[in-house]
C-alpha cells in the first residue's frame, strides 16, 4: 500500500513537472493542430508538448486518421437559449478554426468555444456567457463506453439466466466473474463488512467504469484514444459521486467524529474540528486527482516516447522509442486496472468510515 | 494562478454534466440488468457450492460412523468367536480327561479283577499241590519207613546220628 501511494505520487509529480514545464511553450503556440506527418519534414522544430497536450485535451471532433475526423454536435447554451450545431461547421478546409455564425459568431480558440467580435477577435465579455455542453469527443467516447458496459454485462447477467447458477460459467462470463468477485472479495468486504451488498452496485460500476474507460484511452485510433478517464471533470464527476454517498450514509459516529472528536480534551477537539471538516472534501478531490494524474502522466509518457522519433527525425530512433513505448504501454495496462481498483477500494474504504459503528470510546478516561 | 493557466486541470463543465449523468444512467441500467441479477446468480452458486460442500462432510462423516460401527460389530464378532473357540477347546479337553480318567478307572477295575481272579488260582492249584506233595511224602515216607525198620543196627545207627545232630544244634 505504501509502495503503491509513493508510486502514485511520484507519477502525480512527475506528469505535474511535465504541465508546468510544458506551460511557456503552450501559451505560444497559436492553438493550430499539429500532426506529425505535418512537421517531421519541416525545417522547424517539431512541437512536442503541443502535440501531447492536443492529445491529452478534449476535442469538439474525433480525429480519425491523416486529416479526417468524426464531426461531433456542439450544443452551447447563451443568453439567447440553446444552440446545437455540427463541430465540422468550425473548422475549414485544412482544419483551420473558422467563424459560424450562430446566435452569436463562435470560433474556436484553443479548442474552447468563444465569441468573436466582426473583426475575429475574441471577445472575452460576451464568451463568458458561452456554456458548452458539447458532445466532445470524451463525451462521445463516454457514450460508447456506456453502451459497451451495458451491452457486456447485460449480456453476463442473461448468460447467468441462460445457464443457471449450478454450471461453470462459459466464455467472456468466465473473464468477468472472477473480477466481479474481486471486487466483491477484495474492495467491498473488507471495508463494508457484512453492509457490502448495498454498495456493491455503485463499486462495481465505478470499477468497470474507470477500468474500460482506461484501455480505451490506451488504444491509440477511433474508438479509443480519448484520454477520457485523464480528463479532471471526469474524475471529479466520480468523485462527487463517492463524496455524496458517503455524506447521505453517514452515521451518527461519523459527524460526531468530524465535529467533536470524542475522547479528547476540548480544546484539541476544537482545534479537530476544521481539520477533519477538510478532510471530508480532501477525500473526493484526491481520488480525482489521483485518477487524473496517473491516467495523464501514462499518456503523456506514452506520447512523449513516441515523440522521440520525431525530436530526432530519425527512424533510427524508434529501435529505442518503441520498445520503451510497448514497455510503458504495458505498465499503462497494469495502472488501468490500479488504479480503477485503488478507486473503488478507497470509496469502499471512505463508505466503510462512514457507515462504521463504534462502540468502545473510552470517553471517561482523561487524556492527559 | 496555476488553475488559471492551465487547461487540464480546470475541470470542464460540460464533460463534468454529461460524467454525473452518464453515471446515473449507468448506475441505473447496471444496477437493474446487469450487477442485480449476476450478484443473485454468484451468491445463488456459492450458496449451492458451500451446501454441497456441507452435505459432502456430512455424508463424509455418516460414512465414517458406518465404518466404526462395522469395525466395531466385526471386532464383536472375533471376540465372539474366540470365546466360542476358547469354550469348546476347554470342553474338548475336558470330555478327553474325562476319557482318560475313565478309561484308567476301567483298566485298573479290570487289573484289578485280574490280580483276584490269578490270586484264586494260585491259591487253589497251592492248596492242589500242597495236598499232592503231603501224600507223595506219605507215601515215600511209608515206603522207607517200612524199608528201614527191617535192620535194627541201621535204626540204632539212625537214631544216633538224629542225637548228634541235636547235640550239634
Amino acid at each position: 500500500m505504501l509502495s503503491k501511494s509513493v508510486k502514485s505520487l511520484l507519477v502525480a509529480v512527475f506528469s505535474l513537472f511535465i504541465i508546468f514545464n510544458s506551460n511557456v511553450s503552450f501559451a505560444q503556440e497559436n492553438g493550430k493542430e499539429h500532426h506529425p506527418s505535418e512537421n517531421k519534414e519541416q525545417e522547424g522544430d517539431f512541437d512536442v508538448t503541443g502535440f501531447i497536450l492536443d492529445h491529452v485535451k478534449d476535442h469538439h471532433s474525433w480525429h480519425l486518421w491523416g486529416h479526417t475526423s468524426l464531426p461531433l454536435p456542439v450544443i452551447i447554451k447563451t443568453d439567447k437559449g440553446f444552440e446545437v450545431f455540427s463541430s465540422s461547421k468550425l473548422s475549414g478546409e485544412h482544419h483551420e478554426p473558422v467563424v459560424y455564425q450562430g446566435n452569436y459568431a463562435y470560433k474556436l480558440v484553443e479548442g474552447k468555444i468563444k465569441i468573436v467580435n466582426a473583426d475575429g477577435s475574441v471577445n472575452e465579455e460576451d464568451s463568458k456567457k458561452v456554456f458548452d455542453i458539447s458532445i466532445t469527443k470524451n463525451v462521445a467516447s463516454m457514450f460508447l463506453t456506456m453502451l459497451l458496459l451495458i451491452w457486456i454485462f447485460t449480456s453476463v447477467a442473461r448468460a447467468y439466466q441462460r445457464t443457471g447458477v449450478k454450471s461453470a460459467p462459459k466464455g467472456f462470463q468466465s473473464f468477468i466473474e472472477p473480477v466481479i468477485l474481486f471486487v466483491r472479495d477484495e474492495v467491498a468486504k473488507p471495508y463494508l463488512g457484512h453492509q457490502y451488498a448495498r454498495f456493491m452496485p455503485f463499486l462495481l460500476t465505478i470499477f468497470f467504469f474507470i477500468w474500460i474507460n482506461n484501455l480505451l484511452g490506451l488504444v491509440p485510433f477511433f474508438p479509443g484514444g480519448a484520454n477520457l478517464s485523464g480528463n479532471i471533470a471526469f474524475t471529479l464527476a466520480l468523485a462527487i459521486f463517492t463524496f455524496v454517498i458517503v455524506n447521505v450514509n453517514g452515521k451518527k459516529d461519523y459527524w460526531k467524529h468530524i465535529f467533536w472528536m470524542p475522547g479528547l480534551p476540548t480544546a484539541m477537539k476544537i482545534f479537530l474540528m476544521p481539520i477533519e471538516i477538510l478532510g471530508v472534501f480532501i477525500k473526493p478531490i484526491s481520488l480525482t486527482i489521483r485518477l487524473f494524474a496517473n491516467i495523464t502522466a501514462g499518456h503523456i509518457l506514452v506520447m512523449s516516447l513516441v515523440s522521440l522519433i520525431f525530436i530526432f527525425k530519425s527512424v533510427a530512433a524508434s529501435a529505442m522509442a518503441v520498445p520503451f513505448t510497448v514497455f510503458i504501454s504495458v505498465i499503462e495496462l497494469l495502472v488501468g486496472f490500479l488504479q480503477a481498483f485503488i478507486f473503488a477500494m478507497l470509496s469502499a474504504l471512505y463508505i466503510g468510515m462512514a457507515i462504521e459503528e463504534h462502540h468502545d470510546h473510552h470517553e471517561d478516561i482523561p487524556v492527559i | 494562478m496555476f488553475l488559471e493557466i492551465n487547461p487540464l486541470v480546470l475541470p470542464d463543465p460540460g464533460l463534468l454534466i454529461w460524467s454525473t449523468l452518464a453515471f446515473l444512467i449507468l448506475l441505473f441500467v447496471l444496477g437493474k440488468f446487469a450487477w442485480k441479477p449476476i450478484m443473485k446468480a454468484i451468491g445463488e452458486r456459492e450458496k449451492g457450492i458451500n451446501d454441497a460442500i456441507a452435505t459432502a462432510e456430512k455424508v463424509k462423516a455418516e460414512m465414517a460412523q458406518l465404518k466404526s460401527d462395522n469395525e466395531k460389530l466385526l471386532a464383536e464378532a472375533r471376540e465372539e468367536r474366540a470365546q466360542i473357540l476358547s469354550e469348546a477347546k476347554a470342553i474338548k479337553d475336558k470330555i478327553i480327561a474325562d476319557a482318560k480318567e475313565q478309561a484308567k478307572a476301567e483298566a485298573a477295575k479290570i487289573q484289578a479283577e485280574t490280580y483276584q481272579s490269578i490270586e484264586n488260582q494260585k491259591m487253589a492249584a497251592m492248596v492242589d499241590l500242597k495236598n499232592q506233595v503231603g501224600s507223595l511224602v506219605v507215601e515215600v515216607a511209608e515206603k522207607v519207613l517200612r524199608r528201614e525198620l527191617h535192620d535194627k543196627a541201621q535204626q540204632e545207627n539212625y537214631i544216633k546220628q538224629l542225637s548228634n545232630e541235636i547235640k550239634l544244634n
